[in-house]
């Protein structure tokens, strides 16, 4: 018997106003936690990504969508670039490291990437088992498809045209399995790697044996030989003005720097972001004076008990304390509740997310969630703050003469 | 023991009452009588350290209970005097057995499990212990409260109206239980009351 046991059974006896108010508070926290996580997780991995990235070289079109398709693997390809360009723009001084993409095909969802070893220098990569692709059609796999997928090293697979989907699939060649990457946290995870070679290799066999216009095209494509994308690392910080200026204005290219656009992305929906948290925060302050209301209504009932509890010998800051503990104690629950269905949820948005590449995760803490348990406590506190000041008003030996 | 010297007490309203000195040895057994708004209350308040006279002094076993500080009162009085009402307060969300250890708990004592079902034993009503105070009659919740006022082993038992809304075979219980129990016990008891049927229990009186 304590003050713990004294409240929690109090609470139990107004079980409809506990659980209003538990529920109230849950649903803010919630709210909370899943827009702390999610947008912490968004831009972390926009981040990871797009690291050492300064400039993706593509097709005209939307930038964002060059961005979105050849660093973050989401959206598609804004359409192809010539080699020929890409090459010359590849020995320009301005430039480290240039990566050359070429994007088309894809197995069970995961993009096949046409690239060469400057790709694996660029992300850092390291072998798990296995090694690195050196010939055509030799793939080393990101280790989530490996995971997933449940290749082995020595295992073939077929690849399918297009970025999603296994409607068109290439069985002229099977890629060997040649590698298995570490986990990388990154994009990588989900990405089967291979030379520029196997990609044309696909489409060339597909026209030699095609007799649609579309193969015929195609088969157009690879001769003047094309690729998707450059993604480009600067020698030095000047050229962020330079360069791009000189590929957008003498070159049939664009180019689109990764840090603008996902910065461009997040205001888009930030205003999103920033409509919930206001709703988010409203519930909670809705929370608040429901526990008020109720613990305020309840000191009319509750003077006798308090007054009691006096004569047994309780002190007023004792009494003081109960109370007070009895709000905090609602709001504790309904936070901790709440952090628990923010997690879940997002858990289960993350399962049902179908881009592999940018998955959501409910399993992982912030530090912003410890703030949301004390935000919860001072809630708590500040609600039964008045309820509590009356204990000092209580005049116990008139509350307990008059009848009830 | 208890002694009261040169009490008087004067309301914000400006209506006075003066108390004669009362003293009162170990295990005797007072009745507090006096018509209706001669300060019965008043002065049980003040005995049991709930109200702060404007004159005088209270002293139980040597303690002066308004030179003590407000929380050192509370815990005095929670430790040393066991206090029924004349309508049974307990805490409802708590059954019988938690209202009985709450009155340990509040005074800072130990709760003594053993010594609170006896107590129940005693009184007639083991058998309510898991019940809770919506569920019991006026006549078992009068005993519980009495049976609560004894947890901490009192030195002093007051009563204000312990039968008035009693029905004769509850209300002479009550008053056998009140005075074996303070006597077992050992606690001096004040009744205070103008029931006449307790007037043929207790013999000393002290007239307001």
């Amino acid at each position: 018997m304590n003050i713990f046991k004294i409240s929690s059974k109090n609470l139990v006896r107004n079980k409809l106003t506990t659980i209003l108010n538990i529920i109230l508070v849950a649903f803010g926290v919630s709210i909370l936690s899943i827009l702390f996580l999610a947008s912490t997780q968004i831009s972390n991995k926009l981040e990871k990504n797009a690291k050492d990235i300064d400039l993706v070289v593509g097709a005209k079109g939307s930038p964002l969508q060059l961005i979105l398709s050849s660093v973050y693997h989401i959206d598609y390809p804004t359409g192809n670039i010539p080699a020929k360009d890409a090459y010359k723009l590849m020995q320009n001084p301005m430039v480290k490291r240039a990566v050359p993409l070429a994007l088309g095909d894809n197995y069970n969802g995961y993009r096949i990437v046409g690239t060469d070893s400057t790709f694996s220098n660029l992300y850092g990569l390291s072998i798990q088992k296995g090694s690195f692709w050196h010939k055509d059609l030799e793939v080393t796999l990101g280790s989530t498809v490996a995971l997933t997928s449940g290749l082995k090293i020595g295992g073939f697979f077929f690849g399918a045209h297009g970025l999603t989907g296994n409607g068109d699939v290439h069985k002229q060649h099977a890629y060997r399995v040649k590698g298995i990457l570490k986990p990388q946290g990154n994009i990588t995870d989900n990405l089967i790697l291979t030379n520029i070679g196997s990609v044309y290799k696909m489409h060339e066999e597909k026209h030699v044996e095609g007799h649609s216009h579309v193969a015929a095209e195609e088969a157009k494509e690879i001769n003047d030989k094309q690729i998707t994308a450059l993604l480009i690392q600067y020698k030095s910080p000047m050229s962020v003005i330079l360069f791009p200026r000189m590929v957008n204005q003498s070159t049939n290219m664009q180019a689109a720097s990764p840090a603008m656009e996902s910065a461009r992305l997040f205001s888009l929906i930030g205003v999103g972001i920033d409509t919930l948290q206001w709703f988010a925060i409203f519930i909670m302050g809705i929370a608040a004076l429901s526990i008020f209301i109720s613990l305020y209504n309840a000191m009319k009932e509750r003077k006798y008990d308090l007054a009691i509890m006096r004569c047994l010998g309780a002190s007023k800051s004792k009494l003081f304390f109960l109370v007070m503990f009895e709000g905090v104690l609602v709001t504790f629950i309904g936070a901790c509740l709440g952090l628990l269905i923010g997690h879940v949820a997002l858990e289960v948005i993350g399962a049902y997310q179908e881009s592999s590449q940018a998955k959501l995760t409910g399993l992982t803490a912030i530090l912003q969630e410890v703030y949301l348990i004390w935000i919860g406590l001072f809630i708590g506190a500040l609600a039964s703050l008045i309820p509590a000041m009356q204990i000092y008003k209580v005049d116990i030996a008139e509350t307990l003469t008059k009848n009830r | 023991m208890i002694k009261i010297s040169s009490l008087a007490h004067v309301y914000e309203k400006g209506r006075r009452l003066k108390f004669p000195d009362w003293e009162i040895a170990d295990v005797e057994q007072w009745l507090l009588l006096g018509a209706s708004g001669s300060g019965k209350s008043t002065l049980l308040n003040i005995i049991s350290g709930l109200l702060e006279p404007s004159q005088g002094e209270v002293l139980i076993n040597g303690t002066n209970l308004y030179t003590l500080p407000a929380r050192g009162r509370d815990r005095f009085r929670g430790r040393h005097i066991g206090i029924i009402f004349q309508r049974p307060h307990l805490i409802r969300s708590l059954d019988v057995l938690d209202n009985l250890a709450l009155a340990a708990v509040m005074a800072g004592l130990p709760v003594d499990h053993k010594r609170n079902l006896s107590l129940l034993h005693d009184l007639g009503i083991a058998e309510l212990v898991k019940n809770y105070p919506d569920q019991l009659s006026q006549g078992q919740l009068q005993r519980v409260s009495v049976a609560r006022a004894l947890v901490n082993k009192p030195d002093l038992l007051i009563a204000d109206e312990p039968t008035s809304s009693l029905d004769d075979e509850n209300a002479n219980q009550v008053i056998q239980l009140l005075t074996t129990q303070a006597k077992d016990n050992g606690a001096a008891l004040i009744i205070a009351t103008h029931d006449r049927r307790v007037r043929y229990h207790i013999t000393k009186t002290y007239l307001l």
